[in-house]
């Protein structure tokens, strides 16, 4: 249960957990208070107007017009205030602080994974920075999932056609359970991860020591994957040129122009691959690599040096 | 046919060949054949949710593993759902009672009437042949695209609940005309029983709200056999359309499974306290608005699912509102006591266990109507407690109630009523210690589809499992006393609790097979104990059937 937590609630762990749980115990204390009155009018009506006497029929009680005006109108304005307070912490709860830190969530059966843009992935362990926004974007590989943290009241469901997202940001350090919570089929009850909250420094510390885990050419080589579609490595033309060899020779360009195909074209190639389109090919080559990261770069620099 | 005022010759005993019973066109025959029918899927899914709470008694596999757990609460709650509460209060109690209670001989369609029980015979049949034919998982909402990605048994199911969904249209349809079109001289509809009114509005909602299941499950069999891609992703489709489209049948549907249970806590409420429900024109009107308005508000099930915030926000807001006039009809039936002449017998304790337990799943609706809850609380316990709440807490525990109150009507026999008492107690007891873990166990982050779970949530676990047994006796304790009372019951009177309505004041227990011996010309409302005095003297039965001072 935790340190915040109490008999109903987990620990909130979150900066909007304790929001939640004030609108949760507004709602919750004004229910009991309401339906206990309910039921202690029933009880006391249900034995003081008991029967005695099977022959006797009251006379019909005369409506009160104004106390079932008020019976509609006060229940009405209780709803109305919990519904805008409802709706307000929703939208924030929706909308993410513009500098959050953004960590891709893969959710596929059955399990969780977490891919951050410096290349660091992970199973199960969410690691993040206390006190930092973090936002989360979110797809599945298979079918429907849910990504529920209970301590950050957080929850959304995981598409397979779309990316939809949460965000929060951790107020303590601590381990804090993740569940799958849309049935997924078998194993749906132990699609769990963690979301590991640690301290700066130690996020920092995590995220080197994870993204160094490949040599950059073995890291070039994995991201190569999706360059193969146009690009062969064995001589053969495709929609782009083959890049086999290419590393060090002098590469003609479309314009007429000439330059040494070195570390910079590769690189400017894939940032911005219109302005330097080899001769006799056409300038179709995506600009969406441009967010390839300084280090994925260097990898696929590498790789291609390999490339005989 | 001889007419017998003291009901020696009823509708049970006129003819007795199995054709005549399989054959009938006689609205209590069958709404009795619907009872034994329904009675049956609501102990085949009373015995698959008593496995499921058997299984979750620990973390560890217990009595079955997780692809057999899976499937038990897929199939607890399909039969559940669509093979008990769905048809349950219209198809037995509406059927027998409802043209009774309006003063006629039959309901207008009488032929349609049995066809609908076939078919509703059918579509179960087809449904449940779906456990031969392979796995079935996914629970009842059979989201997309993992329902059309397990194997052939979804599509029996569908099917199932396709035919099934035409019982429900013609029932719903037939009652609707009959209370237009066959009230008997003087039964206006200021005079009607409540409960006429709610099967009127089910009535309604059952005929614009099931066709979209119809086209839903179509849409879905089409979908896994022409690999026509509307819902899965690798097909181009969308799954939360399906959810919308799902949704925009099961919202209105939970209203086809309440409002019937509101009718007969009505019924119960003015019956057992001998003088006005509170708020009649309040009571009735809402029940038909609620059957429309309901049809808005189905974006409430979605709020995490991908469909946009403006949607969510706006579907939040209506719930609310048309919530309001739920929670004014528990301080009407509440206030209906008040200066009455209240009688605790076992149809009124289910009426007075209803207002506790329908309250609770009334403010935990509530609860879940908050957009910014709704985000901790969604695919949580809290919700599988809520529903439990208005469906079983709701539903069921009325039906019990207007099962006892009719009962003596129905079959002639009076039921053991110190055991209803002691049932009525260990249900609702036994109902309360199974689902009040469960919310505690949903806030507290426990989802729910779940096999196995964190060793924090077991005690909750148990403790929901010990109720379940509580509650399970209760049922039996029920059934058995029921059936015994076929053969060893006491002889009922006329009017077993001196209520008012036709199907007390005008028919012989049980009643004939044509209801009336002559047409009732109709002075009074159902509830207007005060013009009825007369009837309430010593030694009198009350009622105005010929013999009722011999007896």
């Amino acid at each position: 249960m935790g340190d915040n937590g109490s008999v109903w609630l987990p620990d909130a762990a979150s900066t909007l957990a304790g929001e939640v749980d004030a609108l949760f115990w507004f709602v919750f204390w004004a229910s009991t208070v309401i339906f206990a009155a309910v039921i202690v009018a029933k009880v006391y009506f249900m034995f003081r107007y008991r029967r005695k006497d099977e022959n006797y029929i009251p006379e019909p009680v005369k409506e009160s017009k104004w106390l079932e005006t008020a019976w509609i109108v006060l229940p009405t304005i209780l709803v109305l205030i919990v519904f805008t307070w409802g709706f307000d912490l929703f939208v924030k709860l929706n909308t993410a602080p513009p500098d959050s830190y953004e960590i891709t969530v893969r959710g596929g059966q059955w399990t969780w994974e977490f891919e951050y843009a410096e290349g660091a992935s992970s199973f199960t362990e969410l690691y993040v920075p206390v006190g930092k926004a973090i936002k989360l974007n979110m797809s599945s590989t298979d079918v429907l999932h849910s990504f529920f943290v209970p301590a950050f009241r957080i929850k959304h469901d995981v598409l397979p056609n779309r990316y939809t997202s949460v965000w929060f940001k951790a107020e303590q350090l601590g381990e804090y359970q993740i569940f799958c919570t849309e049935y997924c089929g078998t194993e749906h009850s132990t699609m769990l991860a963690k979301v590991v909250v640690v301290s700066e420094e130690d996020f920092a510390a995590w995220l080197a020591e994870n993204s160094v885990d490949l040599p950059p050419e073995e890291l070039g080589e994995q991201l190569f994957a999706q360059c193969s579609v146009c690009h062969s490595v064995d001589g053969t033309a495709g929609i782009g040129p083959a890049l086999n060899g290419l590393f060090g020779t002098t590469r003609a360009l479309a314009d007429g122009s000439s330059v040494t195909a070195d570390e910079d074209y590769l690189s400017q190639s894939i940032l911005d691959p219109a302005s330097q389109v080899a001769e006799g090919f056409q300038p179709i080559m995506p600009a969406g690599y441009s967010g390839m990261t300084a280090k994925q770069i260097d990898g696929l620099i590498a790789y291609i040096k390999t490339l005989e | 046919m001889t007419e017998s005022p003291t009901g020696t010759v009823n509708y049970l005993n006129h003819t007795k060949t199995i054709k005549s019973w399989l054959l009938t066109l006689d609205h209590k025959r069958i709404g009795i054949m619907y009872l034994v029918a329904v009675s049956l899927a609501f102990l085949a899914g009373g015995i698959l949710a008593m496995m499921v709470r058997v299984e979750l008694m620990a973390p560890e596999e217990i009595i079955m593993g997780a692809d057999a757990y899976n499937q038990t609460f897929t199939l607890h709650a399909v039969l559940m759902i669509f093979a008990f509460i769905i048809p349950a209060i219209p198809a037995v109690m509406g059927n027998f009672v409802l043209p009774i209670q309006i003063g006629a001989k039959d309901v207008a369609f009488p032929r349609l009437n049995l066809a609908s029980f076939y078919i509703y015979l059918i579509g179960a049949v087809v449904a449940l042949s779906a456990l031969l034919v392979g796995r079935v998982d996914g629970g009842w909402t059979f989201y997309t695209p993992y329902s059309t990605s397990i194997g052939d048994g979804i599509l029996f199911i569908t099917m199932g609940v396709f035919i099934m969904g035409f019982s429900s249209i013609l029932t719903g349809l037939n009652f609707v005309v009959t209370v237009h079109k066959m009230r008997a001289p003087g039964m206006t509809w200021n005079r009607l029983p409540l409960f006429v009114w709610s099967i009127y509005a089910t009535g309604i909602v059952q005929v614009l709200a099931t066709p979209v299941i119809g086209i839903t499950v179509l849409l879905l069999f089409l979908e896994k056999t022409l690999q026509i891609g509307i819902f899965d992703p690798a097909l181009g489709g969308d799954p939360v359309l399906f959810q919308h489209f799902f949704w925009f049948y099961s919202h209105p549907a939970v209203y086809i499974m309440i409002l019937p249970a509101f009718g007969i806590i009505s019924d119960l409420m003015g019956a057992f306290s001998r003088t006005r429900v509170a708020g009649y024109r309040f009571v009735a009107l809402s029940s038909v608005a609620i059957a429309f308005l309901g049809c808005l508000v189905w974006g409430h099930h979605m709020f995490v699912s991908g469909q946009s915030a403006v949607s969510s926000v706006i579907f939040s807001l209506l719930t609310f509102l048309i919530g309001i006039p739920t929670g004014v009809k528990v301080i009407n039936w509440v206030t209906t006591m008040y200066r009455g002449s209240v009688q605790l017998k076992t149809p009124m304790l289910y009426a007075i266990a209803f207002l506790f337990t329908f309250s609770i799943g009334g403010f935990t609706g509530i609860m879940l109507g908050v957009l910014a809850l709704d985000v901790h609380l969604h695919d949580t316990y809290f919700v599988v407690a809520h529903f439990h709440y208005v469906m079983m807490g709701g539903n069921v525990i009325a039906a019990l109630g207007g099962l006892h109150y009719w009962w003596p009507k129905m079959t002639g026999k009076e039921f053991n009523e110190p055991l209803g008492k002691i049932a009525a107690f260990l249900v609702f007891v036994g109902f309360n210690l199974t689902f009040i873990p469960q919310f505690i166990m949903g806030t507290q982050g426990m989802p729910r589809r779940y096999y196995t779970y964190l060793p924090e949530y077991q005690s909750y676990h148990l403790w929901s499992t010990y109720g379940s047994w509580v509650l399970g006796a209760g049922l039996f304790l029920i059934m058995f006393y029921l059936l015994a009372s076929l053969f060893k019951g006491k002889k009922a009177g006329l009017n077993t609790w001196g209520a008012l309505s036709l199907e007390w004041t005008h028919t012989t227990t049980p009643p004939d097979h044509h209801n009336f011996t002559e047409l009732p010309v109709v002075t009074r409302g159902a509830y207007d104990f005060h013009l009825a005095r007369h009837l309430f003297e010593d030694g009198k039965e009350v009622s105005e059937v010929a013999s009722s001072s011999a007896e």
